[in-house]
């Protein structure tokens, strides 16, 4: 299997990365290596074998569903890039 | 009082025979001289860990001291910790003052102990070198010109280069125990789930694992003491009772029954961390222990799995980070999509946005079965394989690391070829077992090596106690670099 430039692309804008088309060309040497070393997985046989994704294979645990936490707007917002009047400012979306 | 045990520090603090102000002042004095030469802290705060030292002092004099009460612990920077600095290595959280403690911290803040820095690592635990930090690339203290291991790089020179008593790391795939190794320090990583997540900044979700890092076993079991335990802000921590990881530090290894996967043993080690292991394996036999022939069959696969699963959990984790609510945020961008790529492309590394990259490839559409999915199937067979070794044996021994430390800029190019360097950690983090590293000797150009000792589920106690008295019969952990 081999990256193609657009493969590269079309993921960079899935992962919200900028890339130059330099950068694309880089990623693409660098994915294609890896993805050689990935390969090797599809050689092993893994009928009947249940995906693992915890060791203890545990069910999620639930709890009751009331309020835990406490309001820190403030103590969030301090650390926000742009703010006003406790909202987060982002870049105009709808006209 | 450098080279005291934490044993031997609690003892002194207790009797009063020294303050933890004055502990903590002189650690402070040495950091201010060693860290510019090592880079092992990104942030040192004197008067907050003062502040604390003062506070410990005075629960001392109450006499309602624990273990580590007043004793200097650094913290790892991927753990938010109120009010200090949480970059985990990278320009994106380049000014996030956490709001909020991580589970570790408060548990270490409640047992009295000091923070006495947040040290350096791998980009968002990225790495097996620490030269994909934003804050420059630590330094081996035994030798300036090599790297420390990563991620938890800082930590491991911060632990050898006597910058602190003790450390926490993190172990996603081999990230304490791999950079104990390279630095001739102890570290381990808890079975799965037996130290909260809640706090700890997310690489793979369900490999990543905090842990102590230390210069001896019996240290390590102390910090256990105070990092384990659930927590249930963390959705996969452990109901467990308590346990005291002291507890079986003293018990003879007559008996006790070592597996050598030979898988470990074949090709790709180097000749002179080979000797170092097999000495350490004679070692063992002089304690009373057997060993065992055993196989990981599935454990070359380790490597290739975990390619797949950590960046493919990476970049749903990463994908929080979009320049709106904390971190970095591009300063000129067109629109709303603008400001993300530009804010993650700017703010993310380069060894970051591969994973990203690799990460978003396996989960796109028309792939998810054919990487993720046959991914997640092998790493079963990896932990079945262990299940099977464990009837025959009670501990797992191999080598931590292929080499020792490398040159700084030796692996830059290659990011294949540092991967590899994860090789023997890997498969542990897939079955989601305990695993650790001790120093067992030098090899070429006087580095240390590590051996790696792997239990089963919950097995840290025995752990502990057969690397300890490994430990009582030999010096290699109390080895000190020289000129630091």
């Amino acid at each position: 299997m081999s990256l193609s430039t657009q493969d590269v692309e079309k993921v960079a804008r899935l992962a919200r990365l900028a890339m130059s088309p330099s950068e694309i060309e880089t990623s693409r040497n660098q994915l294609n290596g890896i993805f050689g070393l990935i390969a090797e997985m599809q050689a092993v046989d893994t009928d009947g074998v249940e995906p693992m994704s915890h060791s203890q294979d545990l069910a999620q645990r639930l709890r009751e569903d009331k309020v835990t936490e406490s309001n820190q707007r403030e103590a969030f917002q301090a650390i926000a890039p742009q703010v006003e009047q406790g909202l987060f400012l982002v870049p105009k979306v709808i006209e | 009082m450098f080279e005291s045990s934490l044993k031997q520090m609690g003892d002194a603090l207790r009797a009063r025979k020294i303050s933890s102000v004055e502990l903590t002042q002189s650690y402070l004095d040495r950091m201010a001289r060693l860290n510019p030469q090592l880079n092992a802290y990104i942030s040192i705060d004197a008067e907050k860990s003062l502040a604390q030292a003062k506070a410990a002092d005075a629960r001392l004099a109450a006499g309602s001291a624990d273990a580590l009460t007043g004793i200097p612990i650094a913290q790892k920077d991927i753990f938010c910790a109120k009010d200090w600095l949480t970059t985990c290595g990278s320009k994106m959280l380049h000014n996030f003052v956490s709001p909020y403690d991580a589970h570790i911290i408060s548990q270490f803040n409640n047992a009295g102990a000091i923070n006495l820095g947040k040290t350096n690592m791998d980009e968002f635990a990225m790495g097996s070198s620490n030269e994909t930090s934003y804050y420059g690339p630590v330094k081996n203290p035994w030798d300036t010109a090599r790297v420390p291991g990563g991620s938890s790089g800082g930590t491991a020179a911060a632990v050898a280069a006597r910058l602190c008593a003790a450390a926490t790391g993190t172990d996603t795939g081999g990230s304490i125990r791999q950079p104990a190794a390279l630095c001739g320090i102890s570290g381990l990583k808890p079975t799965y789930g037996v130290c909260s997540r809640y706090g700890m900044i997310a690489f793979a979700s369900s490999l990543d694992q905090a842990g102590p890092m230390g210069r001896s076993a019996e240290d390590l079991a102390l910090m256990m003491n105070v990092m384990a335990g659930f927590d249930e802000r963390d959705s996969t921590s452990l109901q467990r009772d308590k346990e005291d990881y002291t507890r079986d530090l003293n018990k003879p290894l007559t008996g006790l029954r070592i597996g050598l996967p030979k898988e470990f043993f074949a090709e790709g080690m180097g000749a002179d961390v080979a000797k170092a292991i097999e000495a350490a394996i004679a070692e063992y036999k002089k304690l009373g222990a057997t060993i065992v022939d055993i196989s990981l069959p599935n454990s070359k696969l380790s490597v290739p799995v975990y390619y797949v699963l950590a960046p493919a959990e990476a970049s749903s984790n990463l994908s929080r980070f979009d320049g709106v609510r904390y971190g970095y945020r591009a300063p000129e961008y067109s629109d709303l999509a603008d400001m993300y790529e530009k804010s993650r492309a700017q703010g993310f590394g380069a060894e970051v946005q591969r994973r990203i990259m690799i990460g978003t490839y396996v989960l796109s559409h028309g792939y998810y079965d054919a990487y993720y999915i046959k991914a997640q199937k092998i790493r079963r067979l990896i932990a079945q394989d262990f299940v099977e070794a464990y009837k025959q044996c009670d501990v797992i021994m191999g080598p931590t690391s292929p080499s020792t430390a490398f040159k700084l800029g030796e692996k830059g190019d290659d990011p294949v070829q540092m991967y590899l360097s994860d090789i023997y950690t890997i498969a542990v983090n897939l079955a989601g077992l305990p695993g650790m590293s001790i120093p067992c000797g030098f090899g070429d150009n006087d580095m240390p090596v590590g051996l790696q000792i792997i239990g089963n589920y919950f097995d840290e106690a025995r752990m502990l106690n057969v690397a300890h008295q490994y430990q009582l019969a030999t010096d290699w952990h109390s080895r000190a670099p020289q000129g630091i």
